[in-house]
Protein backbone atom coordinates (compact mmCIF):
# COMPACT_ATOMS: atom_id res chain seq x y z
CA UNK A 1 0.00 0.00 0.00
CA UNK A 2 2.77 2.43 0.87
CA UNK A 3 5.44 1.24 -1.54
CA UNK A 4 6.02 4.68 -2.99
CA UNK A 5 6.42 6.27 0.41
CA UNK A 6 8.68 3.44 1.55
CA UNK A 7 10.90 3.76 -1.49
CA UNK A 8 11.13 7.50 -0.97
CA UNK A 9 12.04 7.15 2.70
CA UNK A 10 14.69 4.49 1.97
CA UNK A 11 16.27 6.63 -0.76
CA UNK A 12 16.46 9.49 1.71
CA UNK A 13 17.88 7.25 4.46
CA UNK A 14 20.63 6.05 2.14
CA UNK A 15 21.95 9.61 2.22
CA UNK A 16 21.30 9.84 6.01
CA UNK A 17 18.26 12.05 5.65
CA UNK A 18 14.64 11.81 6.64
CA UNK A 19 11.38 13.28 5.36
CA UNK A 20 11.38 16.08 7.91
CA UNK A 21 15.08 16.84 7.50
CA UNK A 22 16.26 15.05 10.63
CA UNK A 23 19.22 12.69 10.91
CA UNK A 24 18.25 9.00 11.30
CA UNK A 25 19.08 8.95 15.01
CA UNK A 26 17.69 12.30 15.99
CA UNK A 27 14.69 13.02 18.17
CA UNK A 28 12.17 15.63 17.18
CA UNK A 29 12.16 19.06 18.77
CA UNK A 30 10.70 20.44 20.91
CA UNK A 31 10.82 17.80 23.60
CA UNK A 32 8.99 19.33 26.52
CA UNK A 33 7.65 17.94 29.75
CA UNK A 34 5.08 19.90 31.68
CA UNK A 35 4.72 18.68 35.24
CA UNK A 36 1.46 18.84 37.20
CA UNK A 37 -0.72 19.46 34.15
CA UNK A 38 -4.00 18.47 35.85
CA UNK A 39 -4.84 19.51 39.38
CA UNK A 40 -7.33 16.69 40.02
CA UNK A 41 -4.79 13.90 39.62
CA UNK A 42 -2.29 13.02 42.33
CA UNK A 43 0.44 13.41 39.78
CA UNK A 44 0.50 14.27 36.10
CA UNK A 45 2.70 15.27 33.22
CA UNK A 46 2.24 16.31 29.63
CA UNK A 47 4.87 15.39 27.10
CA UNK A 48 5.28 17.26 23.84
CA UNK A 49 7.55 15.50 21.36
CA UNK A 50 7.45 17.31 18.06
CA UNK A 51 3.75 17.28 17.23
CA UNK A 52 3.01 14.27 19.42
CA UNK A 53 1.31 15.10 22.69
CA UNK A 54 0.63 12.68 25.53
CA UNK A 55 -0.94 13.36 28.90
CA UNK A 56 -0.31 11.01 31.82
CA UNK A 57 -2.26 11.15 35.06
CA UNK A 58 -1.72 9.22 38.26
CA UNK A 59 -4.25 8.29 40.91
CA UNK A 60 -3.22 6.79 44.22
CA UNK A 61 -5.72 4.18 45.34
CA UNK A 62 -6.04 1.82 48.27
CA UNK A 63 -6.33 -1.85 47.44
CA UNK A 64 -5.80 -5.34 48.67
CA UNK A 65 -2.44 -6.97 47.98
CA UNK A 66 -2.05 -9.96 45.71
CA UNK A 67 -2.16 -13.27 47.64
CA UNK A 68 1.44 -14.08 46.76
CA UNK A 69 2.73 -10.57 47.40
CA UNK A 70 1.25 -9.76 50.78
CA UNK A 71 3.54 -6.83 51.56
CA UNK A 72 3.80 -5.15 48.17
CA UNK A 73 1.93 -2.37 46.48
CA UNK A 74 1.42 -2.36 42.74
CA UNK A 75 0.99 -0.28 39.61
CA UNK A 76 -1.71 -0.43 36.98
CA UNK A 77 -1.15 1.16 33.61
CA UNK A 78 -4.00 2.00 31.26
CA UNK A 79 -3.76 3.69 27.90
CA UNK A 80 -6.51 5.38 26.00
CA UNK A 81 -6.00 6.23 22.35
CA UNK A 82 -8.70 8.81 21.94
CA UNK A 83 -10.20 9.38 18.46
CA UNK A 84 -9.33 13.08 18.69
CA UNK A 85 -5.64 12.26 18.51
CA UNK A 86 -5.72 10.18 15.33
CA UNK A 87 -8.54 9.60 12.84
CA UNK A 88 -7.78 5.87 12.88
CA UNK A 89 -8.48 5.49 16.59
CA UNK A 90 -11.96 4.33 17.58
CA UNK A 91 -13.64 4.99 20.90
CA UNK A 92 -14.69 2.06 22.99
CA UNK A 93 -12.79 -0.67 24.79
CA UNK A 94 -9.01 -0.59 24.34
CA UNK A 95 -7.76 -2.31 21.19
CA UNK A 96 -4.53 -4.16 20.52
CA UNK A 97 -2.57 -0.95 20.07
CA UNK A 98 -3.74 0.57 23.36
CA UNK A 99 -3.10 -2.64 25.28
CA UNK A 100 0.39 -2.92 23.83
CA UNK A 101 1.19 0.69 24.67
CA UNK A 102 0.00 0.24 28.26
CA UNK A 103 1.91 -2.99 28.70
CA UNK A 104 5.16 -1.63 27.30
CA UNK A 105 4.98 1.37 29.62
CA UNK A 106 4.00 -0.87 32.54
CA UNK A 107 6.88 -3.25 31.98
CA UNK A 108 9.42 -0.46 31.58
CA UNK A 109 8.54 0.96 34.97
CA UNK A 110 7.91 -2.32 36.77
CA UNK A 111 11.07 -4.10 35.67
CA UNK A 112 13.33 -1.12 36.31
CA UNK A 113 12.29 -1.53 39.98
CA UNK A 114 12.32 2.26 40.24
CA UNK A 115 9.30 2.04 42.53
CA UNK A 116 9.96 0.04 45.67
CA UNK A 117 6.68 -1.86 45.90
CA UNK A 118 7.44 -2.83 49.51
CA UNK A 119 7.28 0.86 50.45
CA UNK A 120 3.78 1.05 49.01
CA UNK A 121 2.50 -1.36 51.63
CA UNK A 122 0.43 0.20 54.36
CA UNK A 123 -0.53 -2.90 56.37
CA UNK A 124 0.72 -6.31 55.39
CA UNK A 125 -1.98 -8.48 53.90
CA UNK A 126 -4.65 -5.77 54.14
CA UNK A 127 -3.98 -2.33 52.67
CA UNK A 128 -1.57 -1.37 49.94
CA UNK A 129 -1.17 1.61 47.65
CA UNK A 130 -2.14 0.99 44.10
CA UNK A 131 -0.63 3.47 41.64
CA UNK A 132 -2.95 3.85 38.67
CA UNK A 133 -1.12 5.36 35.70
CA UNK A 134 -3.40 6.54 32.92
CA UNK A 135 -2.10 7.54 29.53
CA UNK A 136 -4.20 9.70 27.24
CA UNK A 137 -2.97 10.57 23.79
CA UNK A 138 -3.74 14.18 22.85
CA UNK A 139 -2.16 14.03 19.42
CA UNK A 140 -0.59 11.09 17.68
CA UNK A 141 2.11 12.22 15.28
CA UNK A 142 4.14 9.08 15.80
CA UNK A 143 6.23 7.47 18.54
CA UNK A 144 3.59 7.22 21.24
CA UNK A 145 5.71 4.58 23.00
CA UNK A 146 8.61 6.80 23.94
CA UNK A 147 6.45 9.82 24.71
CA UNK A 148 4.14 7.78 26.96
CA UNK A 149 6.96 6.06 28.82
CA UNK A 150 8.65 9.39 29.43
CA UNK A 151 5.34 10.93 30.50
CA UNK A 152 4.59 8.06 32.87
CA UNK A 153 7.91 8.45 34.63
CA UNK A 154 7.54 12.25 34.79
CA UNK A 155 4.07 11.84 36.28
CA UNK A 156 5.46 9.47 38.91
CA UNK A 157 8.02 12.12 39.81
CA UNK A 158 5.20 14.60 40.19
CA UNK A 159 3.00 12.37 42.36
CA UNK A 160 2.33 13.11 46.03
CA UNK A 161 0.50 10.80 48.41
CA UNK A 162 -3.00 11.91 49.37
CA UNK A 163 -3.85 11.88 53.07
CA UNK A 164 -4.72 8.44 54.41
CA UNK A 165 -6.63 8.08 57.68
CA UNK A 166 -8.69 5.28 59.27
CA UNK A 167 -8.52 3.13 56.14
CA UNK A 168 -9.77 5.94 53.90
CA UNK A 169 -8.19 8.38 51.52
CA UNK A 170 -8.95 12.03 52.11
CA UNK A 171 -8.63 13.37 48.59
CA UNK A 172 -8.96 17.02 49.57
CA UNK A 173 -5.81 16.96 51.64
CA UNK A 174 -2.49 16.21 50.07
CA UNK A 175 0.67 15.39 51.88
CA UNK A 176 4.08 16.51 50.71
CA UNK A 177 5.34 12.95 50.58
CA UNK A 178 6.51 11.90 47.15
CA UNK A 179 6.75 8.46 45.66
CA UNK A 180 9.97 6.62 46.48
CA UNK A 181 11.72 6.51 43.10
CA UNK A 182 15.12 4.91 42.74
CA UNK A 183 16.26 5.04 39.14
CA UNK A 184 15.12 6.61 35.90
CA UNK A 185 13.77 4.23 33.28
CA UNK A 186 13.22 5.59 29.77
CA UNK A 187 12.10 3.82 26.63
CA UNK A 188 13.56 4.32 23.20
CA UNK A 189 11.90 2.74 20.19
CA UNK A 190 14.42 1.90 17.50
CA UNK A 191 12.88 1.18 14.11
CA UNK A 192 14.26 -0.66 11.15
CA UNK A 193 13.41 0.42 7.62
CA UNK A 194 15.23 -1.48 4.90
CA UNK A 195 18.69 -1.90 6.38
CA UNK A 196 18.67 1.37 8.28
CA UNK A 197 17.79 2.22 11.87
CA UNK A 198 15.88 5.28 12.97
CA UNK A 199 14.53 6.60 16.25
CA UNK A 200 11.43 8.67 16.94
CA UNK A 201 9.43 7.79 13.81
CA UNK A 202 6.71 10.12 12.54
CA UNK A 203 3.28 8.74 11.62
CA UNK A 204 4.41 8.44 7.99
CA UNK A 205 7.50 6.50 8.91
CA UNK A 206 5.53 4.22 11.23
CA UNK A 207 3.50 3.10 8.22
CA UNK A 208 6.53 1.69 6.42
CA UNK A 209 8.53 0.24 9.31
CA UNK A 210 9.83 -3.34 8.94
CA UNK A 211 10.44 -3.93 12.61
CA UNK A 212 10.69 -1.97 15.84
CA UNK A 213 12.29 -2.66 19.17
CA UNK A 214 11.37 -0.69 22.28
CA UNK A 215 14.34 -0.60 24.62
CA UNK A 216 13.74 0.41 28.24
CA UNK A 217 16.88 1.10 30.21
CA UNK A 218 18.05 2.92 33.34
CA UNK A 219 20.92 5.39 33.89
CA UNK A 220 23.75 2.84 34.13
CA UNK A 221 22.69 1.20 30.89
CA UNK A 222 20.96 -1.77 32.49
CA UNK A 223 18.19 -3.09 30.30
CA UNK A 224 14.76 -3.34 31.91
CA UNK A 225 12.44 -4.45 29.17
CA UNK A 226 12.22 -5.02 25.43
CA UNK A 227 9.30 -5.16 23.09
CA UNK A 228 9.57 -6.18 19.47
CA UNK A 229 6.98 -5.19 16.91
CA UNK A 230 6.56 -5.10 13.15
CA UNK A 231 6.33 -7.84 10.60
CA UNK A 232 9.98 -8.62 9.92
CA UNK A 233 12.47 -10.61 11.97
CA UNK A 234 15.65 -9.16 13.41
CA UNK A 235 19.07 -10.80 13.43
CA UNK A 236 21.25 -11.04 16.51
CA UNK A 237 23.63 -8.34 15.26
CA UNK A 238 20.75 -6.04 14.45
CA UNK A 239 19.34 -6.43 17.94
CA UNK A 240 22.75 -5.69 19.44
CA UNK A 241 22.99 -2.51 17.39
CA UNK A 242 19.48 -1.48 18.29
CA UNK A 243 20.16 -1.97 22.00
CA UNK A 244 23.24 0.21 21.75
CA UNK A 245 21.24 2.96 20.04
CA UNK A 246 18.43 2.55 22.59
CA UNK A 247 20.70 2.99 25.58
CA UNK A 248 22.58 5.91 24.06
CA UNK A 249 19.42 7.77 23.06
CA UNK A 250 17.90 6.94 26.45
CA UNK A 251 20.50 9.14 28.11
CA UNK A 252 19.46 11.98 25.82
CA UNK A 253 15.79 11.57 26.76
CA UNK A 254 16.69 11.44 30.43
CA UNK A 255 18.13 14.92 30.06
CA UNK A 256 14.64 16.27 29.39
CA UNK A 257 13.39 15.13 32.81
CA UNK A 258 13.52 17.56 35.69
CA UNK A 259 12.74 17.02 39.32
CA UNK A 260 8.96 16.80 39.44
CA UNK B 1 -32.41 43.85 6.91
CA UNK B 2 -32.82 44.57 10.56
CA UNK B 3 -33.24 41.05 11.85
CA UNK B 4 -29.80 39.90 10.69
CA UNK B 5 -27.73 39.93 13.86
CA UNK B 6 -24.25 39.79 12.39
CA UNK B 7 -22.25 42.04 10.10
CA UNK B 8 -20.54 41.01 6.92
CA UNK B 9 -17.22 39.21 7.61
CA UNK B 10 -17.92 38.77 11.34
CA UNK B 11 -16.29 35.68 12.79
CA UNK B 12 -19.02 33.32 13.96
CA UNK B 13 -18.84 30.10 15.95
CA UNK B 14 -21.04 26.99 15.60
CA UNK B 15 -24.43 27.54 17.22
CA UNK B 16 -24.26 31.33 17.06
CA UNK B 17 -27.51 33.01 16.01
CA UNK B 18 -27.00 34.79 12.71
CA UNK B 19 -30.54 35.98 12.02
CA UNK B 20 -34.02 35.84 13.46
CA UNK B 21 -37.36 35.60 11.75
CA UNK B 22 -38.46 34.02 8.49
CA UNK B 23 -37.32 36.86 6.19
CA UNK B 24 -33.92 35.28 5.64
CA UNK B 25 -32.85 31.96 4.23
CA UNK B 26 -30.17 29.65 5.57
CA UNK B 27 -27.33 29.30 3.06
CA UNK B 28 -24.14 27.30 2.95
CA UNK B 29 -22.77 26.40 6.39
CA UNK B 30 -25.86 27.57 8.26
CA UNK B 31 -29.12 25.95 9.32
CA UNK B 32 -32.56 26.94 10.55
CA UNK B 33 -33.79 26.10 14.00
CA UNK B 34 -37.30 27.38 14.62
CA UNK B 35 -37.27 31.08 13.83
CA UNK B 36 -33.50 31.41 13.99
CA UNK B 37 -30.69 30.85 11.57
CA UNK B 38 -27.66 29.39 13.31
CA UNK B 39 -24.06 28.93 12.24
CA UNK B 40 -23.05 25.34 11.56
CA UNK B 41 -19.32 25.85 11.68
CA UNK B 42 -16.55 28.33 12.38
CA UNK B 43 -16.26 30.96 9.69
CA UNK B 44 -16.98 34.42 8.41
CA UNK B 45 -20.58 35.55 8.03
CA UNK B 46 -21.59 36.52 4.53
CA UNK B 47 -24.94 38.07 3.65
CA UNK B 48 -26.02 37.51 0.09
CA UNK B 49 -29.41 39.13 -0.50
CA UNK B 50 -31.90 37.17 1.59
CA UNK B 51 -29.55 34.28 2.15
CA UNK B 52 -27.28 34.17 5.20
CA UNK B 53 -24.14 32.29 4.28
CA UNK B 54 -20.92 31.39 5.97
CA UNK B 55 -17.38 31.20 4.59
CA UNK B 56 -15.76 28.38 6.53
CA UNK B 57 -12.35 28.96 8.12
CA UNK B 58 -11.63 25.41 9.16
CA UNK B 59 -12.75 21.86 8.66
CA UNK B 60 -12.57 19.05 6.16
CA UNK B 61 -12.84 19.40 2.42
CA UNK B 62 -16.32 19.60 0.96
CA UNK B 63 -16.39 18.03 -2.52
CA UNK B 64 -17.53 20.27 -5.39
CA UNK B 65 -18.07 19.52 -9.04
CA UNK B 66 -15.17 20.63 -11.24
CA UNK B 67 -12.55 20.58 -8.49
CA UNK B 68 -9.19 19.04 -9.26
CA UNK B 69 -8.22 16.92 -6.31
CA UNK B 70 -5.54 14.45 -5.30
CA UNK B 71 -6.97 11.08 -4.35
CA UNK B 72 -5.77 7.68 -3.27
CA UNK B 73 -7.01 4.26 -4.37
CA UNK B 74 -8.58 2.41 -1.45
CA UNK B 75 -10.44 -0.39 -3.22
CA UNK B 76 -10.81 -2.02 -6.60
CA UNK B 77 -14.06 -3.62 -7.74
CA UNK B 78 -15.60 -4.88 -10.97
CA UNK B 79 -16.56 -1.52 -12.37
CA UNK B 80 -13.59 0.56 -11.33
CA UNK B 81 -11.70 2.05 -8.42
CA UNK B 82 -12.86 3.52 -5.14
CA UNK B 83 -10.70 6.46 -4.14
CA UNK B 84 -10.25 8.41 -0.95
CA UNK B 85 -10.83 12.13 -1.45
CA UNK B 86 -9.54 13.42 1.90
CA UNK B 87 -13.12 14.36 2.73
CA UNK B 88 -15.93 12.56 4.54
CA UNK B 89 -16.97 10.84 1.30
CA UNK B 90 -15.11 8.49 -0.99
CA UNK B 91 -15.37 8.78 -4.76
CA UNK B 92 -15.76 6.35 -7.62
CA UNK B 93 -13.48 6.25 -10.63
CA UNK B 94 -15.29 4.23 -13.23
CA UNK B 95 -13.46 2.30 -15.93
CA UNK B 96 -14.55 4.56 -18.75
CA UNK B 97 -13.35 7.63 -16.87
CA UNK B 98 -10.02 6.03 -16.00
CA UNK B 99 -8.49 5.27 -19.36
CA UNK B 100 -9.27 5.26 -23.03
CA UNK B 101 -7.63 1.82 -23.40
CA UNK B 102 -9.82 -1.16 -24.20
CA UNK B 103 -10.01 -3.19 -21.02
CA UNK B 104 -10.64 -6.91 -21.51
CA UNK B 105 -13.30 -8.49 -19.35
CA UNK B 106 -11.69 -9.84 -16.18
CA UNK B 107 -8.43 -7.93 -16.76
CA UNK B 108 -6.21 -7.08 -13.82
CA UNK B 109 -7.18 -3.53 -12.93
CA UNK B 110 -4.12 -2.96 -10.74
CA UNK B 111 -2.03 -2.44 -13.88
CA UNK B 112 -3.79 0.91 -14.29
CA UNK B 113 -4.20 2.01 -10.69
CA UNK B 114 -3.11 -0.11 -7.78
CA UNK B 115 -4.11 0.09 -4.12
CA UNK B 116 -2.53 3.00 -2.28
CA UNK B 117 -1.53 4.88 -5.40
CA UNK B 118 -2.18 8.60 -5.65
CA UNK B 119 -3.57 10.42 -8.66
CA UNK B 120 -4.73 13.86 -9.74
CA UNK B 121 -8.38 13.57 -10.70
CA UNK B 122 -11.24 15.89 -11.45
CA UNK B 123 -14.69 15.70 -9.88
CA UNK B 124 -17.36 15.13 -12.54
CA UNK B 125 -20.41 14.99 -10.36
CA UNK B 126 -21.52 15.19 -6.74
CA UNK B 127 -25.05 14.02 -5.98
CA UNK B 128 -27.20 15.34 -3.15
CA UNK B 129 -26.34 12.11 -1.33
CA UNK B 130 -22.66 12.94 -1.79
CA UNK B 131 -21.93 10.14 -4.20
CA UNK B 132 -18.90 11.41 -6.06
CA UNK B 133 -17.63 10.51 -9.51
CA UNK B 134 -14.13 11.45 -10.59
CA UNK B 135 -12.44 11.27 -13.95
CA UNK B 136 -8.89 10.95 -15.16
CA UNK B 137 -9.71 12.35 -18.58
CA UNK B 138 -8.66 15.93 -18.85
CA UNK B 139 -5.58 18.12 -19.10
CA UNK B 140 -3.06 17.58 -16.31
CA UNK B 141 -4.78 14.59 -14.77
CA UNK B 142 -2.40 11.73 -14.13
CA UNK B 143 -1.04 9.19 -11.70
CA UNK B 144 1.49 10.39 -9.11
CA UNK B 145 4.71 8.42 -8.79
CA UNK B 146 7.26 9.03 -6.04
CA UNK B 147 7.53 12.30 -4.16
CA UNK B 148 5.76 13.04 -0.94
CA UNK B 149 2.32 14.10 0.15
CA UNK B 150 1.53 17.00 2.45
CA UNK B 151 -1.81 17.69 4.02
CA UNK B 152 -2.96 21.28 4.44
CA UNK B 153 -6.25 22.89 5.33
CA UNK B 154 -8.43 22.95 2.17
CA UNK B 155 -9.46 26.49 3.09
CA UNK B 156 -5.85 27.65 2.74
CA UNK B 157 -5.45 26.16 -0.73
CA UNK B 158 -6.29 29.45 -2.55
CA UNK B 159 -3.53 31.17 -0.51
CA UNK B 160 -1.01 28.47 -1.44
CA UNK B 161 -1.88 28.72 -5.13
CA UNK B 162 -1.98 32.51 -5.11
CA UNK B 163 -3.42 34.80 -7.78
CA UNK B 164 -3.26 32.92 -11.08
CA UNK B 165 -0.92 30.42 -9.48
CA UNK B 166 1.64 33.09 -8.60
CA UNK B 167 2.53 31.71 -5.18
CA UNK B 168 2.99 28.10 -6.21
CA UNK B 169 4.99 29.03 -9.30
CA UNK B 170 7.25 31.18 -7.13
CA UNK B 171 7.94 28.16 -4.91
CA UNK B 172 8.55 26.04 -7.98
CA UNK B 173 11.10 28.50 -9.34
CA UNK B 174 12.89 28.79 -6.03
CA UNK B 175 13.10 25.06 -5.33
CA UNK B 176 12.97 23.41 -8.73
CA UNK B 177 10.40 20.95 -7.36
CA UNK B 178 7.30 19.61 -9.02
CA UNK B 179 4.28 20.67 -6.99
CA UNK B 180 0.62 19.81 -7.44
CA UNK B 181 -1.97 21.34 -5.14
CA UNK B 182 -5.30 19.54 -4.91
CA UNK B 183 -8.43 21.47 -3.95
CA UNK B 184 -8.97 18.87 -1.23
CA UNK B 185 -5.92 20.01 0.71
CA UNK B 186 -3.42 17.40 -0.44
CA UNK B 187 -0.19 18.71 -1.91
CA UNK B 188 2.20 16.53 -3.84
CA UNK B 189 5.85 17.51 -3.93
CA UNK B 190 8.72 15.92 -5.82
CA UNK B 191 12.29 17.09 -6.11
CA UNK B 192 15.64 17.09 -4.33
CA UNK B 193 15.29 15.97 -0.68
CA UNK B 194 16.45 19.30 0.79
CA UNK B 195 14.32 21.26 -1.64
CA UNK B 196 11.26 19.15 -0.88
CA UNK B 197 11.72 20.08 2.75
CA UNK B 198 11.98 23.74 1.85
CA UNK B 199 8.67 23.47 -0.05
CA UNK B 200 7.07 21.89 3.02
CA UNK B 201 8.37 24.69 5.22
CA UNK B 202 7.25 27.36 2.77
CA UNK B 203 3.75 25.89 2.53
CA UNK B 204 3.47 25.57 6.32
CA UNK B 205 4.54 29.23 6.57
CA UNK B 206 1.86 30.24 4.09
CA UNK B 207 -0.71 28.30 6.12
CA UNK B 208 0.33 30.03 9.33
CA UNK B 209 0.68 33.55 7.96
CA UNK B 210 -2.17 33.45 5.44
CA UNK B 211 -4.16 36.10 7.32
CA UNK B 212 -1.29 38.59 7.45
CA UNK B 213 -0.83 41.31 4.86
CA UNK B 214 2.14 41.22 2.51
CA UNK B 215 2.07 37.44 2.39
CA UNK B 216 3.61 37.12 -1.07
CA UNK B 217 6.43 39.50 -0.15
CA UNK B 218 7.17 37.60 3.09
CA UNK B 219 7.23 34.23 1.36
CA UNK B 220 9.43 35.63 -1.39
CA UNK B 221 11.93 36.89 1.19
CA UNK B 222 11.79 33.56 3.00
CA UNK B 223 12.43 31.58 -0.17
CA UNK B 224 15.23 33.86 -1.34
CA UNK B 225 16.96 33.60 2.03
CA UNK B 226 16.59 29.84 2.24
CA UNK B 227 17.26 28.80 -1.33
CA UNK B 228 19.62 31.50 -2.49
CA UNK B 229 17.65 31.84 -5.71
CA UNK B 230 16.89 35.39 -6.74
CA UNK B 231 13.20 35.69 -7.55
CA UNK B 232 12.12 38.33 -10.03
CA UNK B 233 8.82 40.15 -10.10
Amino acid sequence: MNEDLREHIITLLNSDKRLDGRKPLEYRKPLNIEYGFTKTADGSAKVILGETEVLVGIKMEIGEPYPDRQDEGTIIVGAELIPLSNPNFESGPPGIQAVELARVVDRGIRESSTLDFKKLCIKKGEDIWRVAIDIVTLNDAGNLFDASALGAYAALQNTVFPKFEDGKIIRKEKTTKKLPLKNVPVSVTVCKIGSKFIVDPTSEEEKVIDARLTVASIEDGTLCALQKGGEYALTEEEIAQMLEIGIEKGNELRGALKNG
Amino acid sequence: MSNVLVNEKDIVVPGETLAEGMDNLPGEGTYRQGEKILAGRLGLAHIDGRAVKLIPLSGKYNPKRGDTIICKVTDINFSGWRVDTNSAYSAMLSMKDATSDYIQKGADLTQYYSLGEYMVASIVNVTSQKLIDVTMKGPGLHKLKGGRMLEVSPYKVPRIIGKQGSMVSMIKTATNCRIIVGQNGLVWIQGEPDKELLVVRAIKKIEEDSHLSGLTENIKKFLEAESGVKLGE
